[in-house]
Parts: C-alpha cells; structure tokens; sequence
C-alpha cells in the first residue's frame, strides 16, 4: 500500500505515456495489414506488401514529395527571417518592440481555419491563383512566429559578458558574433528549423484552405484517403518517419552522452 | 542554482542595446510578411464579412452586419458545442498531462530524455493518419469498447449524455477523446518545463510544517506550476475550438464543431461573406475569452 502511494504517479505517468503511444502502436502493426476492402480499419492477416511497395498507392508518394519540399523550403525562409527578428527582440530596445512582440505572438493565437480563410480572402481578392505558392506563403507564415519564439528564448538567455570578453581578447564585433554568439544561439535556431518542419509538414486545415484543387500534399491526401479509402502505404509512412525520428533523436543522444564521457 | 546569481547580475549590468538601424533591418523581411500575409489578410476577411454578392458577380462592400446576425442565429450552436469541446478537453489534457510530467520532471532518472523524446515523437507520424488510428481502437468489435461494455463505463457515458448507443465511436465521447489526445502533448511540455524548475525542498518544508497532501499540492505545487498551466491550456484551448479534424473523423452529425461550418461555407457552399463573418466571430471570442483568462490567472507574460 505504502508502495503504491509512492509510486501512483508514476504508474498514472505510465498509462498517459501509452494513452500517447497507442494510435503509433496500432498504425505501426496495421502497416502489415492485408485489408480485405478499400479501408485499412480491420485485421485481416499478416504481409509485407505494402512495405515492399511503398509507393503502390497512386499519386501518394507525390504528395510526400510536395510535403518535404514545401516543409523544407517554408522552414529554411522562417528560420532565416525568424532568427534575425529574434536577434533584433532579443537584443534591442527600441520603440514598438512591445507591439512587435504582440504582432509574433498573434499568428499563434489564431486557429489555423480563422488564419487559413483569412489567407485565402486575401488570395481571392488579389486574384491570385491557389497552388505551391500560396501554399509557401502560408506555411512561412504560420512557421514564422514558432520560430522566432524558439531562438528569441536562447538569445534572451545569452551572457552578454562572453561577447565582451571577445571584445576585450581583440575580436572585432564580426569575429565576436560568428565565433562566440552564433555557436551559443545554434541549438535554439535548430530548435526552431525542426519545429517548422515539423509544423509545415504535418498541416492540413491552412493547407486545405490554400492549396487549390490540383496541389496535393501528403496531409490532404490522407485526408481525401479517410474518404475514399485507407492504403495501407500511409500506415508505412507514419511508421517510417516515427521510428526515424526516435532513431535520430536516439542517435544524437548517444553521441552527446560519448562526447560527454571524452571530455 | 549558485552559479546563476552572478551571470543574472553580469546581464542587469550590461548595457542594453540602443538605437534603431540595425534593429529595423533584421525585424524587416518577417515584418513585411507578418503585415502583408497576417495583418492585410485578417483586414481583407473583416471586409469581406461585411460584403455582399456571390462569387460569380464578385463581392461589394455593404457594410451588410446581417451577415454576422445570420451566422450566430445558424451556427450558435456549432460555437457553443467548439468552446465546450475545448473546455472539457483543456480539463482533460490538464488532468492526463499532470502527473506524466511531474513523473518525468522528478521521478523518471536517466530516462528523462528518452520519455520527452516519446511524447514528442507521435507529431512525426501525421496527426490525420494517428487520429484515423483511433477509428480501429475504439471499434465496436475491439477490446477497448469490449472493456467499457464489460465495466458498465459504457451505461454511464450514455447516462451523461457522452454516446448515444451501446458503442463508443461517432459521439461526443469520442470527439473528445481524440482532442485530448491530439493536444496532450501541447499542455505536458509547458507543464514539464515549470514542474521541473519547481524546488522539491519546498514540498519537504511543507510537510515538516504539517501540511497534509492535499494542502502540499493545493499551497505549494500548484501555484508554482501556475505558467504552466497558463500555457499549456492556453495552447490546447485555441487550437481545440478551432479544430474540426476530429469531430469529422470520430464523430456525428450532432458533433459537428464551427470549423466544419466555416470550412464548409468557404471551400464548398461558397458563400464567402457569411463563412468570413463566422470566422471573425470565431477570432475575436477566442481573443476575448483568453484575454479574460489571462487577466483572471494573474500572468501577462506569456511569449
């Protein structure tokens, strides 16, 4: 009993954890699924088809490759424009930087349907045609203010006494940042680049909104697959970027863990 | 804790930096786009809930507030069952995420990464194929309504007014089940990192002062994870009401959410006024109801 009142909250942190873990449980063994109709929901019997032909589903593997280059050319444009704005909100003091603040912070407090219909009122009005475009502008926005937030955080918590300590060492304000400042504020720009990722590739309702009828990515065409049918190929892909990022994440930490031994 | 006394005072001292040129050229290209793809757009729905016409004739400014009075006489009941919705599944993320990460903040050792890195990971599977997992776990055959049938859980559900037969798919129920689940992550995060802070000498000195347990939460622990709990329903409030994935994939025609309503009326009965007037409204109660739980929580700092 005393045992148990010890331990109760990690034996409740336990089955939350699962309650997470669950739905990537049961898409990981439904991707070796043989469904006998249109929808993958039932077990039918074990196989390896679909991951032996992984882009089987017509048109899926296309969507994908839109998603990844739409996440990686929205995410590279939000860093690089969301660092400097992070170093400016970090680093100055200046007039408006209050409402600046309010200004970054807003897109996050809007739902992605209020900031995907207000996009496409916009586009709609401006007679701008729905595509790859519209659908960039949209993610750089929602991208942007994540990461400006993230890098804002390590910049905030930078000491101002290592960068003149550079200065008095006789480096000239350039040499400080690259060679003192930036290496320190990296892991935050990093922070927010897979953030942005992340956020683009996975979004479906400002995508939705914004990307026209032919622009298909990999979020709207699970959902158009919700109604048409489930390919067991979706589950493969979910399975495949979840294990992969567990196994990056694990990676880096054993390499972290090793160099900390060798120092 | 020493060390931080020092680098704290070193960074008072400092001079902040002053002055507006460098400034303004590093905040102008996500200014520019703030203003022109975040402000103009939020400009030009406002405009366009005002207008009237339809789309083949194209739109007039009519100053026409008919349309907001038409879209809460229609919809009311969409945006009062979202906030709800949101509400319950807020409570709920709050109640799951507390003791998950108070368990990895404090209890867990050296798996503490290892177990941030499992509540982040699911974001990478993508959240409508995780969400269409719930379809499988919660279908009538399966072991999971199995148990809630065996357990009588199923009765009282439907006592509350949760589900509306013997099943637990396509209800209320399951709407906000898998809201909860797809923002539980969004409230431990926050909580995790002001749990963590949280000195546990505190909670020995409580009790050495005879508090009981509840007084050791309800005194101590609770006002000290307050940010957190201040960020973390507020990120799983806002996206919550505004989402409409789960109550079309795991629910009903009575579970319909404003999103549904909103996405409808612009993408497929184009009536574009009345779905932009629908999504001010949508904008400007969220502002007002977490303006108001901003102010009542006490915190300003949020960003």
């Amino acid at each position: 009993m005393a045992w148990l009142r010890r331990n109760v909250v990690v034996i409740l942190g336990l089955l939350v954890l699962g309650y997470i873990l669950l739905p990537n449980i049961v898409v990981m063994v439904f991707s070796f699924n043989k469904p006998t109709g249109r929808y993958n929901y039932e077990w039918n019997h074990f196989s390896l088809d679909a991951w032996l032909d992984p882009c089987g589903s017509p048109g899926m593997c296309e969507a994908l490759g839109l998603s990844i280059w739409v996440a990686v050319v929205a995410s590279l444009v939000s860093t690089v424009i969301g660092t400097m704005a992070a170093f400016a909100l970090g680093r100055y003091r200046f007039r408006g930087r209050a409402s600046t603040n309010l200004l970054v912070f807003l897109p996050m407090a809007t739902p992605e349907v209020v900031m995907g219909s207000s996009l496409l009122t916009l586009f709609v009005a401006m007679g701008m045609q729905s595509g790859q475009t519209t659908i960039l502008i949209a993610h750089i926005l929602f991208t942007l203010s994540f990461v400006v937030t993230t890098v804002k955080a390590r910049v905030a918590s930078l000491d101002p006494a290592l960068e003149q300590a550079a200065a008095d060492l006789y480096a000239t304000p350039s040499q400080a940042f690259w060679k003192v400042t930036f290496p320190l504020v990296a892991p935050g720009i990093g922070a927010g680049a897979l953030l942005a990722f992340a956020l683009s590739f996975d979004d479906y309702i400002v995508t939705n909104f914004n990307a026209g009828a032919t622009t298909v990515t990999f979020p709207m065409y699970v959902w158009g697959a919700a109604q048409r049918g489930t390919p067991v190929q979706i589950n493969v892909i979910g399975t495949v970027m979840f294990l992969g990022a567990v196994g990056i994440v694990g990676i880096a930490q054993a390499i972290g863990a090793r160099k900390r031994k060798a120092d | 804790m020493a060390f931080a006394v020092p680098s704290r005072g070193a960074r008072r001292t400092a001079k902040a930096r002053r002055g507006f040129a460098t400034p303004l050229i590093l905040l102008a290209p996500a200014l520019l786009w703030l203003i022109v793809f975040f402000i103009v757009p939020t400009i030009s729905l406002a405009s366009q809930s005002l207008q009237t016409g339809d789309i083949d004739n194209g739109y007039v400014l009519t100053w026409h507030f008919q349309n907001y009075a038409d879209a809460l006489s229609r919809y009311w009941s969409q945006f009062a069952r979202s906030f709800g919705y949101a509400a319950i599944a807020t409570i709920g993320t709050l109640i799951l995420g507390y003791p998950l990460a108070w368990f990895i903040a404090h209890r867990s050792g050296r798996f503490k990464t290892m177990l941030l890195v499992l509540v982040v990971a699911p974001f990478f599977t993508n959240f409508l194929i995780r969400t269409l997992a719930w379809l499988i776990i919660l279908t009538d055959s399966g072991p999971v309504t199995a148990f809630f049938r065996a357990t009588g859980l199923t009765n009282l559900l439907q006592a509350v007014g949760l589900t509306d037969n013997n099943s637990l798919l396509f209800s209320h129920f399951a709407v906000i089940s898998g809201l909860i689940y797809n923002f539980l992550p969004f409230m431990v995060l926050p909580l995790y990192s002001s749990i963590e802070r949280l000195d546990l000498r505190l909670v020995d000195a409580a009790g050495d002062l005879y508090a009981n347990g509840w007084n050791k939460f309800w005194k101590v622990i609770w006002p000290l994870s307050l940010p957190g709990v201040v960020s973390g329903t507020l990120l799983t409030f806002i996206p919550a009401s505004g989402d409409y994935i789960n109550s079309k994939l795991l629910g009903n025609t009575q579970t319909v959410m404003i999103g549904q309503v909103i996405d409808s009326q612009f993408l497929r009965v184009l009536n574009y006024p009345l779905a932009a007037a629908l999504s001010f409204i949508l904008m400007i109660s969220i502002i007002v109801l977490v303006g108001a739980y901003v102010r009542a929580a006490g915190t300003e700092e949020l960003v």
